[in-house]
């Protein structure tokens, strides 16, 4: 900075050289005020506004780019840049761009800040928050002529049935809290098997081929996905469906199913749970076919498929419900009546 | 005559020898051997079933028995065919360095060659499901890897993730991430269901549906471009909030106290 440029002596009025040692709790102001190399050299602030106009431009220019790469990019475009590898051109460029012209006009308006708005010290003092005592006895004395002036203490009708009016408003908002409903009803308790009879059992259609499935087709250590018939991805309702009438089938040797009820629902082994998990009702099937656990993702719930799916880790509150399957006369898997309990999470309702 | 001893000081003039001496001895053998001996051994397979059988006694008897019956510490193999040895001794599972939750995929310790002579013993044990070959494993129709994704989501992406990057599971056990994993051992860790993971037999997912899926994943690890840049893992919110938090909100912040300190009472720059 040149020399000549520096101001001769401290502005008295932008504050005071600090305390003397001799009062070490005496207040000790605002340091002395120290212009700016923009503040004194004409120069220097010229070249710090050309910098901010040309964070300012550059930020227009990013936002023309910004629109030219919408127009620009097809949508699948795929361009290498080192170091991050294959990205989408469009994804690279819309970002790069609105992020330059942000920055520069957060930058540009920062610069401006620092270098060129007036950058005098100013203190505020605080004050206490309550009103003066003049202005306070003016409001309470309202108060009091106004109590006087309703009647509200003698009129006692008029106050308790106000009272009574002001009590039961609320009850409105709680009556729009209906509007959340209606309740499930009965929607929750059944599921798309709920059809099935011993004397019209519903087969089991493998979700993989869309096919029914034989019993043999099912072997020790797989697991198999399984909907109802007549359900078809091409349905309006479908997942609506599905996400009650969903099946994990899993074949455990005989030997190793610890629950007899479990086993007798079941055919030679082959069970047939709902992949609804009890918690919340995420798809379960993270089946580990050696210790016949599944355990659910969302909050590690694990049930143990060999032990009628009872709940041996985690938030679920019920067993999976397991559906009664067995063999028709040409030897495929059959449901013949729904699941015994409401799949899925807890509801206030379940019976 | 001459120019063969003028050169038989030649430094490679015995090595030159040697091979003479070997490959005489070598066709004086095949040329008197007994006739009966080389028959004895009928085929290319019970050769390797052979060799097979002297690996598995070395190798694999101390754990799975010396006939591979199974014992405390390692299962039966009757019948797991060659599939499973090729799957697990290709993929250095096997043999297993400890007991543990899950064998882990590590360095391979046999060749190839080894490798097959070990599925074909083992297969001889009981049928089971036969290693496949390539055309069963490469798919060359372009609607494979679509039809792929569907059947990905439905039967693998519980435990593999949707991008194949692999998942937790219980006590310390893990779904392991699909990526630059053999398209063989893809296709034959979904015919003989390796460890905790189930199987997926021909009979509930034919083998076209299979091949479709290694092809979905195939494409899915190798081909795929990823659009933003950064993957954080395919792990979905968890790692991109965490980098959301530290990277985005940390360079916010610190921008933040690098205005702040160059202002009022701060240092004039």
């Amino acid at each position: 900075m040149p020399e000549e440029k520096l101001p001769e002596a401290h502005d008295a009025s932008q504050g005071h050289e600090v305390a003397p040692h001799s009062d070490p709790f005496a207040d000790p102001g605002l340091p002395a005020h120290e212009p700016r190399r923009t503040d004194i050299d004409e120069r220097a602030a010229k070249r710090a506004e050309r910098q901010v106009s040309l964070m300012f431009v550059v930020s227009m220019l990013a936002t023309i780019g910004f629109i030219a790469s919408y127009v620009i990019f097809p949508i699948d475009k795929i361009v290498f840049i080192f170091p991050i590898g294959h990205v989408s051109a469009l994804n690279f460029a819309l970002g790069l761009t609105l992020g330059v012209a942000l920055f520069c006009i957060g930058a540009g308006a920062v610069h401006w800040a620092r270098t060129l708005m007036s950058d005098h010290e100013l203190p505020a003092e605080r004050h206490p928050i309550e009103a003066d005592d003049e202005v306070r006895n003016d409001v309470i004395e309202q108060f009091k002529t106004g109590a006087a002036e309703s009647g509200f203490g003698r009129r006692k009708m008029i106050r308790n049935t106000l009272i009574g009016s002001m009590a039961l408003v609320p009850l409105s908002g709680v009556v729009l809290l209906r509007d959340l409903g209606p309740l499930p009803e009965k929607k929750l308790d059944h599921t798309g098997w709920q059809k099935a009879t011993p004397a019209n059992p519903i087969p089991l259609i493998n979700m993989n081929t869309n096919e029914p499935m034989k019993a043999e087709d099912i072997v020790i250590g797989s697991l198999t996905f399984a909907k109802p018939e007549g359900l078809e991805e091409s349905d309006e309702d479908f997942q609506q469906n599905i996400a009650k009438d969903a099946l994990m089938l899993v074949r455990i040797a005989p030997e190793d199913i610890k629950d007899k009820n479990s086993a007798e629902l079941g055919f030679g082994g082959i069970l047939a749970y709902s992949k609804i998990c009890t918690h919340v009702g995420c798809p379960i099937s993270l089946y580990e076919q050696q210790t016949h656990h599944a355990l659910c993702p969302c909050h590690q719930s694990t049930f143990d498929l060999a032990d009628g799916a009872r709940v041996i880790f985690g938030p679920a509150g019920h067993p999976l419900p397991q559906l009664k399957i067995t063999i028709d006369e040409k030897g495929f898997l059959v449901a013949t009546g729904d699941f015994d309990e409401p799949v899925g999470p807890s509801f206030w309702e379940r019976s | 005559m001459k120019k063969l001893s003028a050169r038989r000081r030649h430094p490679l003039a015995a090595l030159v020898v040697l091979l003479l001496a070997l490959a005489a001895t070598g066709g004086l053998y095949a040329a008197f051997a007994p006739a009966e001996k080389a028959q004895a051994d009928t085929s290319a397979q019970s050769l390797a079933i052979d060799e097979g059988k002297k690996l598995f006694a070395v190798g694999c008897s101390s754990c799975h028995g010396l006939n591979g019956q199974g014992s405390t510490d390692g299962p039966s193999l009757v019948g797991v065919g060659s599939a499973a040895v090729d799957f697990q001794v290709g993929t250095g599972r096997m043999p297993a360095q400890q007991p543990g939750a899950q064998v882990p995929r590590k360095k391979v310790i046999y060749n190839q060659a080894e490798i097959d002579q070990l599925a074909a013993y083992v297969a001889s044990l009981g049928p089971g499901p036969v290693t496949p070959t390539k055309e069963q494993y490469t798919s060359t129709n372009p609607d494979d890897v679509s039809k792929g994704g569907e059947l990905f989501r439905t039967n693998c992406a519980q435990c593999h993730n949707f991008a194949g990057q692999g998942g937790a599971l219980t006590k310390g056990k893990y779904a392991p991430s699909l990526e630059s994993v053999d398209a063989k051992h893809i296709y034959e860790a979904m015919q003989t269901g390796p460890q905790n993971m189930p199987s997926f037999p021909d009979t509930t997912m034919p083998e076209e549906q299979k091949k479709q899926i290694v092809a979905f994943v195939r494409h899915t690890a190798n081909d795929e471009p990823n659009p933003g840049g950064l993957t954080l893992g395919s792990l979905g919110p968890v790692t991109e909030g965490l980098f959301g938090w530290i990277f985005g909100l940390g360079a916010l912040i610190a921008v933040a106290i690098w205005v702040a300190a160059h202002t009022t009472k701060a240092k004039k720059s």
